[in-house]
This record gives structure tokens, C-alpha cells and sequence, in this order.
């Protein structure tokens, strides 16, 4: 069985939700037409204004993974992660520091920096981070349990405009890759999962679909298309010329 | 005190547990952080609020 697997722990789905911008009761329906079983979640200030907790709309079989969202340095970053990991949904974390407000990039340094932390607090830690091949290496070293690169600016739904130096970091770090931010499509998706990527992870372009379970559905069938393409090996490529599909003997030739 | 940014007045001395229960927090919800310390649950019983205190109350909300 073709499972994904991060410092240990099994899934069989290589999709992992990003539960922002949904109402909650729309939450539940979108992780199980999307099949996840990971599902990514913010710290914040409790209201007791309201009523429900997202924990309620989220099936317990579900790996919760906080974020550290908010985060503008390491230390924000580890102290976001110690009081997620106290509420009891375990030790997974994913590693967000944000400096930059206008493009919502990752500071890679801060993120070596959380990631080595954390990882020696017993964190299993999956890092958000702009894909630069060194510093893939160093959050390799600090004990990373996954690379976690963009594909473009958070909530933009642009695609795979780092497409090139992802698939660098697939082919050079060992550690499962998941890229996170800015698949907007399921085509997307299913042409990086067919480059070898881990895993995806998928938000806004399902959050601001028309139709959101038929959307969640569709990213999950193509992300199963695109392991079993990445499994089975594209075929090879032909330049400036061509092959017959179909043989070229034993018919008009002949007359 | 201060509680998440705001600041309110203690009306009179009670404990973490009692001011979460008067004030409609789920215990199994959130996490407390008081003067930038994390407060373990099996705590909130024996801790007694002062008016220097600074309180965050934090919970899981939707986020990518």
C-alpha cells in the first residue's frame, strides 16, 4: 500500500486540508469529500461570544496540525506552537513566520531557526518555506519531519510558479515534500503530485470555489492521479519529432 | 488584569477555574497563557487571579 508517511505516522491520503475561510458547517462535509486526514488549524483568542469550536465540526479519526500563523520570528513561532500542542491535539506542527505583510512570504531564516526548536521538543515539525534547496537542507538538518515549499503567494490560486525549484528540492531532500500555498487548480495539483511532491495542500482554492465538496472531491481525485502518474513513470518526451502511434505497416503501403 | 488585549477589574479574589467557568470558557477548548506562561488544566483549580495579571485565552479557529 502506497502510504504517506511523515516521521513515522501512516496516512493514506496525500491531500491535507486547510481549514480557513469556511463556515464551519461546511468544514465537516469538505474534509470527507476531500478525504483528508490532515487538517491544518490556527491559534487565536477564544470568543465565548461563540458557540461552537471548529473541533466539534472535525472527525476525530483527523491529524490536527496548528499552524503558527501570526508568527513574525522564531520565538513567536515556537511559543504559538507550545500553547497549540497544550490543547491536547498532539505534537504536529507546521511551521509559518511571516514578516512580509504585503506578500505573505515566509522568512526561511526564522523558520531554520523554529524548526530546530522544535523538532528537539519532540514536535514532529513540517515547515512552510519559500523553495530554496539550502535552506531545504537546513530544515532537513534541524529535524524537519517534511519540506513544506510554496508554490505561490498564500490565497493567490496562481499555480505552480515555483514549479521548477520544487521539483529540485523533491529530487535532492529525502523527507516527504508537500507543497503548500497557492495551488489554485486540481490540474495543479495532480501535475505536481505527478512531479514526485509527497503530498499537497489545498485552502483557498476549495474555500472560494463555486460548489465546495465538488471541488474538495475533484482536488482528491486529482491528486490520486497524479501519484499513480508519478508511480506508473510519465512516458518520454519526443522534440521536433514524432512516433506513430499506430503501426505503419500492412495496409496502404502495400498496394 | 489584562485579558486578551482587554483589560478588566477583578471584582473580587477568585481562581483561574471559577473566572473560566463565570465567563462561558470550554476548559477542554482552550489553552491559557498568564504572564507568558502556558497553565496546564490539573493548574486552573489552585491558581488565584491578580489584578497584575496578563491572561491570553486561545483556541483553535479555521486557518491554512
Amino acid at each position: 500500500m502506497d502510504k504517506l508517511i511523515i516521521q513515522g505516522h501512516e496516512f493514506n491520503s496525500r491531500f491535507i486540508l486547510g481549514s480557513g475561510k469556511y463556515s464551519l458547517e461546511l468544514i465537516k462535509a469538505a474534509i470527507e469529500s476531500a478525504g483528508a486526514e490532515i487538517v491544518t488549524l490556527a491559534l487565536r483568542r477564544a470568543n465565548t461570544k461563540t458557540e461552537y469550536n471548529i473541533l466539534d465540526f472535525i472527525p476525530k479519526n483527523v491529524t490536527l496540525l496548528p499552524n503558527t500563523s501570526g508568527a513574525r520570528t522564531a520565538e513567536e513561532a515556537v511559543r504559538i506552537a507550545r500553547l497549540s500542542r497544550e490543547l491536547g491535539c498532539g505534537d504536529f506542527v507546521k511551521i509559518e513566520v511571516i514578516k512580509d505583510t504585503k506578500f505573505l512570504l515566509p522568512d526561511n531564516y526564522e523558520t531554520i531557526k523554529a524548526t530546530e526548536i522544535l523538532a528537539k521538543e519532540g514536535f514532529v515539525v513540517m515547515p512552510y518555506m519559500y523553495p530554496d534547496l539550502n535552506v531545504a537542507r537546513d530544515l532537513a538538518n534541524a529535524g524537519a519531519a517534511t519540506i513544506m515549499p510554496l508554490a505561490a503567494p498564500i490565497g493567490s490560486n496562481l499555480g505552480l510558479l515555483t514549479k521548477h525549484f520544487i521539483k529540485i528540492i523533491i529530487d535532492e531532500i529525502k523527507l516527504p515534500v508537500i507543497v503548500d500555498a497557492g495551488i489554485g487548480s486540481p490540474a495543479q495539483a495532480c501535475e505536481i503530485m505527478q512531479e514526485g511532491a509527497a503530498a499537497v495542500m489545498i485552502n483557498t482554492a476549495i474555500a472560494t470555489a463555486k460548489n465546495i465538496n465538488e471541488m474538495a472531491l475533484a482536488f482528491k481525485l486529482a491528486i490520486e492521479a497524479g501519484r499513480k502518474a508519478y508511480l506508473a513513470g510519465l512516458g518520454r518526451v519526443l522534440n521536433f519529432k514524432a512516433e506513430a502511434s499506430s503501426p505503419m505497416i500492412d495496409f496502404l503501403e502495400d498496394k | 488584569m489584562q485579558i486578551n488585549g482587554k483589560n478588566i477589574i477583578l471584582k473580587n479574589s477568585k481562581t483561574l477555574e471559577d473566572f473560566l467557568k463565570e465567563n462561558n470558557y470550554i476548559v477542554g477548548r482552550i489553552v491559557i497563557e498568564l504572564n507568558g506562561e502556558i497553565v496546564s488544566k490539573d493548574k486552573y483549580s489552585t491558581i488565584n487571579l491578580k489584578d497584575t495579571d496578563v491572561m491570553e485565552v486561545l483556541t483553535f479557529v479555521g486557518g491554512g
